[in-house]
């Protein structure tokens, strides 16, 4: 060793540093609220307290000529959302089109997460991780941007399926649903790839051995294996849909639970506010049905 | 090997469709990037830099990119240091609500951005919080500490406790003990987290639409510029740079992540996507 950090060289030096240091020592507890202080405090009052607040404003109500939010309770809000076509029509349409995507990005994902976890060497294996994990971080608004562009008359598409006489309708809703199948692909292969990536191959062998063609296997062993980790997947996949403004605003005029959201946040911020307990109640179902399939082990 | 070779040629060829489906769209706002027209057709008729000097010497773009860095590195900071305490917390001690931390620290990621966005939007009008640069920092951070706390809980639980305990027993206090063992353990570990957390508050919308009331991030720059079709060459050079700007800490990130005992380190990574 050539050199010696002074302070390691010296550990009894009885600074009041140290004294501290030991007396934190000497108090486990201690040392644990004190690593727990910041990010709980942090957690609980400025997020957990936001959502509560959320909640509060959802019980207020708007003055119609001044859009200032008056602190009187009602129960309005959400007798509105029950009682108005249009936040019915709104939500089943943004479920379905949540459905859809996670249906399109499963079975997108199944081919390329096979590859990856069974067939695919190792080396392969980990540039193919990396290739389908970056994306997933690059940014959003900009790969939603991309696809406004390629979508657009005289676009990428047009100029790629009109040889085939193929007139694609770009700013619709079979559109957007194209683009949400894309911006959440990443989030279905990585779960899926996990799962059949623990999928021990003497199950497919035995299979195989008990005279089982490979489609068999795949329907009746493979699948409902890897099923929980489809689930995992489809979390994110609906999840996102529910919530997002951004993509429909920019591809279609049809209006989601997250365009009407945000529109109506300026004038009537207790009607969006209680907006938001569609997608949160929708989303806690959801959860409790994906815990029920198993699919948090697979996450 | 189960698959027939088939079977095999088969799952290349899907798994090869899906990889261009993935990067063809940023591809394209590459090229669109160089495009010498102000309209947006395709194919590109000619190619030219020039968008390239006027987006630079653009004073709104600077400023977005401005307020964007500061934002971001405001988010990492705190961030990095409320990520690490509670990943320290979970990873080494025992004590009531422990998981119900890991799912605390989880969920402003785990629901729709819109809710953080618009809760975190009636707070600061409720208690009278101007928006501005501290505003965009308190959104950014809250989502920002799960990507640090998760590569540091990954770390840390490879990382026995029995060094830390050698490192007490040869007489260290609890700050030499992080200072020279655990902190150094950690620290690949840290800036991975850090530069992912840095990479997500730098191009994140979602929520600072919410919280940044008149001032304009770089996403929210393009996202107002879209409706004008004059500034679109500009928007394709800022987005080019968007998306090396967010890919390039996150290429380094998960090389950091990643160690040759484990690969999981990708998905330890992966695992706290937005």
């Amino acid at each position: 060793m050539s050199t010696v950090d002074p302070e390691l060289a010296s550990p009894v030096e009885a600074g009041l540093a140290r004294r501290f240091s030991t007396f934190l020592h000497r108090h486990p507890r201690l040392r644990l609220a004190g690593l727990l202080a910041g990010p709980v405090g942090w957690l609980v009052i400025a997020y957990l307290g936001s959502l509560f607040i959320l909640l509060l404003s959802s019980l207020w109500r708007t003055n119609p000529f001044t859009a200032e939010v008056v602190h009187e309770w009602t129960l309005d809000n959400f007798r509105n959302l029950f009682e108005r076509d249009v936040f019915r029509n709104v939500t089943w349409r943004t479920v379905k089109m949540a459905g859809l995507v996670t249906l399109a990005d499963a079975v997108l994902a199944f081919p390329i997460a096979y590859y990856m976890a069974r067939v695919a060497s190792r080396r392969t294996r980990n540039i193919l991780v990396v290739a389908v994990l970056m994306p997933l971080w690059a940014s959003y608004l900009v790969k939603a941007y991309a696809w406004r562009t390629m979508l657009a008359n005289g676009g990428v598409l047009d100029w790629a399926l009109g040889p085939f006489g193929i007139d694609f309708p770009g700013f619709s809703s079979v559109g957007l649903w194209l683009v949400f199948t894309y911006l959440w692909l990443p989030f279905m292969i990585l779960p899926v790839y996990a799962g059949l990536e623990r999928l021990p191959s003497s199950l497919l062998e035995a299979s195989a051995d008990l005279g089982a063609k490979s489609f068999r296997t795949f329907l009746r062993v493979t699948l409902p294996l890897v099923f929980p980790a489809v689930v995992a997947g489809s979390i994110f996949t609906f999840s996102l849909t529910l919530g997002d403004y951004i993509a429909p605003g920019l591809i279609t005029s049809e209006q989601y639970i997250g365009t009407v959201i945000y529109s109506i946040r300026g004038q009537a911020l207790p009607a969006a506010a209680a907006f938001t307990f569609v997608p949160i109640t929708i989303m806690l179902v959801y959860l409790l049905i994906a815990r029920r399939l198993r699919a948090f082990e697979a996450l | 090997m189960v698959e027939s070779r088939l079977t095999r040629v088969l799952l290349r060829l899907g798994a090869a469709a899906t990889l261009a489906f993935i990067y063809v769209p940023l591809g394209v706002i590459v090229l669109y990037a160089f495009n010498e027209s102000v309209t947006q057709g395709w194919p590109i008729e000619s190619f030219s830099t020039k968008w390239f000097s006027v987006a630079f010497e653009d004073e709104d773009v600077r400023e977005a990119l401005w307020l964007s860095v500061q934002a971001a590195l405001g988010a990492t900071v705190l961030a990095v240091l409320l990520g690490t305490a509670a990943s320290l917390a979970v990873a080494r001690y025992t004590f009531f609500g422990r998981e119900t931390i890991s799912f605390l620290v989880i969920l402003p990621i785990a629901l729709p951005g819109i809710i953080t966005g618009l809760a975190l939007q009636a707070t600061y009008q409720n208690v009278g919080i101007s928006f501005g640069l501290l505003t965009i920092i308190v959104g950014h951070a809250t989502f920002c500490i799960v990507v640090v706390y998760n590569n540091a809980i990954a770390r840390l639980r490879r990382l026995a406790g029995s060094f830390e305990e050698a490192s007490a027993d040869l007489g260290a206090d609890s700050w030499q003990t992080f200072r020279y063992v655990t902190f150094p353990a950690l620290r690949s570990a840290l800036l991975a987290g850090a530069l992912l957390a840095f990479g997500l508050s730098f191009d994140e919308i979602v929520v600072t639409t919410f919280t940044s009331g008149a001032q304009q991030t770089l996403p929210i720059w393009i996202f107002a510029s879209l409706a004008r079709p004059a500034e679109l060459p500009i928007v394709n050079v800022v987005a080019l740079f968007v998306i090396l700007i967010s890919i390039i800490p996150i290429w380094v990130a998960l090389r950091l992540a990643s160690t040759p005992d484990e690969e999981g380190g990708a998905r330890a990574v992966g695992a706290a996507a937005p």
